[in-house]
């Protein structure tokens, strides 16, 4: 008895709400970059999760995908705790409700 | 048996995403979810994606984990101060999370079981990698180069 696609989507499911709660109810930088991270995890999650349980398991199309995936999410992880590094030098903090210089 | 790894590692892991998600402390919260993401390495190995399940602990846990750390240790005058809870946040994260199960235990195609294919080999992966992949591996290669080259250029100083 293996586990069926719907258990590895409701996982998956889970893990990107989980996430989603982070980067929407956090008042933290980081915590929004974590929640971010956690999202696109879900989604390589779902690639994978597609590709194994797919017609054509054993071209490597999915992890080819989930890998490209993990590549730009490293890339976009950078630049996104540089910005934080920065944005903490110029206003001495990092919590986003106190970025409000451009509010109308 | 495959289904009580699989239940044990999802609960570990959304346990530990819960735990990243709602620590109170900046530290604790990265290293759940350090440990959450080797939970997720552990259901790609379950779904016979080992290269991508490596791959996932070696940039996540060993390269993202450690620039979390270093951040918040470069960041740490207002660490104490993350105490506000957005609860609009919690309200938009359930409706997501209850439309996506409503329609994935809608959908009668995804109650299918794991077909029994051969293991996909590292070989494979490099081949398809070099071949029909190549374009696309330098293309990520030079958005690595260009993420890389910006984060050093805005954290550097400006010297006067």
């Amino acid at each position: 008895m293996n586990p069926t696609l719907t258990a590895f989507l409701i996982v998956s499911a889970t893990l990107f709400s989980i996430g989603l709660l982070a980067a929407l109810s956090r008042r933290h930088a980081i915590f929004i970059l974590i929640g971010i991270e956690m999202m696109l995890a879900a989604a390589n999650l779902n690639f994978i999760a597609f590709w194994r349980f797919g017609p054509q398991p054993y071209q490597p199309i999915g992890v080819m995908i989930a890998i490209f995936a993990i590549a730009i999410a490293a890339a976009e992880a950078a630049v996104g705790l540089a910005m934080v590094i920065t944005v903490y030098r110029h206003y001495r903090t990092a919590n986003v409700d106190q970025l409000d210089q451009l509010k109308g | 048996m495959n289904t009580a790894a699989f239940v044990i590692i999802s609960i570990f892991t959304l346990s530990a995403a819960v735990a990243a998600a709602t620590l109170q402390k900046l530290m604790h919260a990265a290293l759940s979810f350090a440990v959450a993401f080797v939970g997720v390495a552990g259901l790609f190995f379950l779904l016979g994606a080992e290269f991508v399940g490596l791959v996932l602990v070696f940039v996540y846990v060993g390269a993202v984990a450690v620039l979390i750390v270093f951040t918040i240790l470069l960041t740490r005058r207002d660490v104490e101060k993350d105490r506000g809870f957005n609860w609009a946040g919690i309200v938009v994260a359930v409706a997501v999370l209850a439309g996506l199960v409503f329609s994935i235990f809608k959908t009668q195609s995804f109650a299918v079981t794991m077909p029994q294919t051969p293991a996909l080999t590292v070989k494979q992966i490099g081949e398809a990698l070099m071949a029909n992949y190549v374009w696309p591996l330098q293309c990520v290669g030079l958005v690595l180069t260009a993420a890389l080259i910006g984060a050093l250029v805005l954290v550097m100083e400006d010297k006067r």
